[in-house]
């Protein structure tokens, strides 16, 4: 990465400002996290009587053990994991096809095809919602898992990014293939997709974090509690906080759905700024 | 015509080697099984909705069915309710408040750590780390950082005895609680596109500014910004996109609430739709909101294309 810093007048007293500056910027906005994953390791009845006791010990995971014992987490998880992963993988095939056939073969109306799908990218989810909602209801898909995925399956971006991503590898390498026979499949297949795999990477992830974020469809797709993705499990949980009661059980809850999500970021952080600097292009 | 427009056929194979590229680079039906799957999902699950959602907003619809044509008789009911009038100013008031905001934090989070030590990379993880959290734990978060007497807010005010802002019951504050809690969710991809831009920049032109002697404020002024500007406007853009579209956090921390004073464009489509079962009425609405967004989209898409022109 090329430093601005360097090019300028070199490591001086404003520079060290500006760090020190987003420095408390950023432990200000980890301090709402570290609050609820201290809570998490309080005993309810103590958060009740005295908030500040968050600050000292005694810490228990029992807050953790009663999600083990009494709570629909894991189902949701397990949903989430099927519904995300499910469309995850649908969305690279279906992508990677697309993207190749836009990028390297020829039929009637490509091109056209192509700005249509390009155009797609621009109809927020809003404006099909209700009528998906009612298709989906005469289907008789609601409380489904291919309810919650075939939705995703529609989204452009995949083969955006698929099509930019092949028309950037050389010609030569298929036409080479070409000479010796080999089907467009099998060029695709054994030549193309091996040198994809950073795509794939970048669009997967990206796919999955989306899925497993996603809010509005779950919400009104899934409604029976066992097709609660975990988003809105979390989100149904909630309905006892005014309360105060179990105030430690639900950030309990929170932690758990957010520390997976957490760990997978820091795996994969390389992938997820390619992802984002890719979509900028657009 | 076809052949031509594919730069792939002018290849230095030899002329029979050309032919045989050429012939199997010719239009074929066969060819557009690779993208067939995937267009079978964009037309029944995007392109059907979309028109039927406009279909839909012209006639009298319920969780029952479709009735008769009505016309645009959904879009001036819309205009006479009170609430979606009420509900795309708070939409409109929420982009106020969250998009400058997003751009000038992004854009100084990127400036400050457009360097290449181990510090700015941990803290560009930081900056970015919340955005992978779903709307769900953003809220559950902010609610109990605001909640009433004891959440992290109401405890570091009561340190100093004093009573903290309500910012999830006043109806001056309640917009402005969800903004904030909305720029921490969003704040990673401004970044992340600023830093980008600016890693984009010529070095050269830092190097001859530094030659002349030029102060810091001048370099950033007069080269820096100008070499992102688009980036910026992009970044607006982009934002007002995706802040026109709030739902989970309005939904999630004040349930529009108090009298609707956060209830955005989105939660009144929801409301209309899947509470009122009124279909017809939440179609108009969402109709009406993919006009706001294609506004938006379109400026995006000029721009775009103006970059194309210049470089």
């Amino acid at each position: 990465m090329s430093s601005v810093s360097s090019g300028m007048v070199g490591r001086s007293t404003g520079d060290r400002i500006i760090l020190i500056l987003a420095i408390s910027l950023a432990l200000l906005m980890m301090a709402p996290i570290a609050w609820v994953v201290a809570m998490s390791l309080k005993d309810n009845k103590e958060l009740m009587t005295d908030m500040n006791s968050v600050f000292h010990a005694p810490y228990t995971i029992i807050n953790y053990i009663n999600i083990l014992a009494t709570s629909s987490v894991f189902r949701w998880i397990l949903n989430s994991v099927i519904v995300s992963g499910t469309l995850t993988i649908f969305t690279l095939v279906l992508s990677s096809l697309a993207g190749y056939g836009f990028a390297r073969l020829n039929f009637p109306f490509r091109n056209t095809l192509f700005v249509i799908v390009l155009l797609g990218l621009a109809v927020p989810e809003q404006a099909v919602l209700i009528a998906r909602h009612q298709l989906f209801s005469w289907l008789k898909f609601h409380n489904t898992y291919h309810g919650l995925i075939l939705p995703g399956l529609a989204a452009p971006f995949g083969v955006f990014l698929m099509t930019q991503y092949f028309r950037a590898i050389p010609k030569e390498l298929d036409e080479a293939a070409l000479l010796d026979n080999a089907s467009r499949f099998k060029i695709f297949w054994k030549v193309l997709l091996p040198l994809t795999l950073p795509a794939q990477a970048t669009l997967g992830i990206f796919t999955f974090l989306t899925s497993w974020n996603d809010y509005l469809w779950p919400l009104i797709s899934g409604t029976k509690k066992e097709m609660y993705t975990l988003t809105i499990g979390i989100a149904s949980s909630q309905t006892n906080f005014a309360q105060s009661e179990g105030l430690g059980f639900l950030m309990s809850q929170a932690v758990f759905a957010g520390a997976p999500i957490l760990i997978l970021y820091l795996f994969f952080q390389k992938y997820i700024v390619t992802a984002v600097s890719g979509a900028a292009v657009r | 015509m076809a052949e031509a427009a594919l730069p792939g056929s002018s290849s230095t194979a030899s002329a029979a080697a050309r032919r045989a590229v050429q012939n199997i680079n010719a239009p074929l039906w066969r060819n557009a099984i690779f993208i067939a799957p995937y267009l079978l999902f964009f037309v029944t699950l995007l392109v059907v909705p979309l028109f039927w959602g406009i279909w839909l907003s012209l006639h009298k619809a319920d969780a029952f069915g479709t009735g008769r044509f009505v016309g645009l008789d959904n879009y001036l009911r819309l205009f006479r309710d009170k609430i979606f009038l009420q509900a795309v100013g708070n939409t409109f008031y929420f982009v106020f408040l969250t998009v400058p905001a997003l751009a000038l934090i992004g854009l100084f989070l990127a400036l400050a750590l457009n360097r290449k030590t181990k510090t700015a990379a941990a803290l560009r993880a930081v900056y970015f780390s919340s955005s992978v959290l779903s709307v769900t734990i953003v809220t559950l978060i902010w609610r109990i950082v605001f909640i009433g007497n004891f959440g992290l807010l109401a405890t570091i005010y009561g340190w100093f005895g004093a009573t903290a802002p309500a910012f999830l019951s006043d109806p001056k504050l309640t917009m402005i609680g969800i903004a904030i809690a909305t720029v921490w969710w969003c704040i990673g991809l401004p970044m992340m596109l600023f830093l980008s831009a600016l890693q984009q920049v010529p070095q050269e032109i830092y190097e001859a500014a530094a030659l002349d002697n030029a102060s810091r404020w001048r370099t950033l002024w007069h080269i820096t910004l100008p070499s992102i500007r688009r980036t910026f406007v992009l970044v607006i853009i982009i934002e007002i996109v995706l802040q026109f579209q709030l739902f989970g956090q309005a939904r999630l921390m004040t349930q529009g609430g108090p009298n609707n004073v956060s209830k955005p464009i989105v939660l009144y489509i929801y409301e209309a739709a899947f509470t009122k079962w009124d279909l017809g009425l939440g179609a108009a609405a969402s109709e009406i909101l993919f006009i706001l967004i294609m506004i938006a989209a379109l400026a995006q898409y000029f721009i775009s294309r103006r970059k194309g022109v210049e470089g």
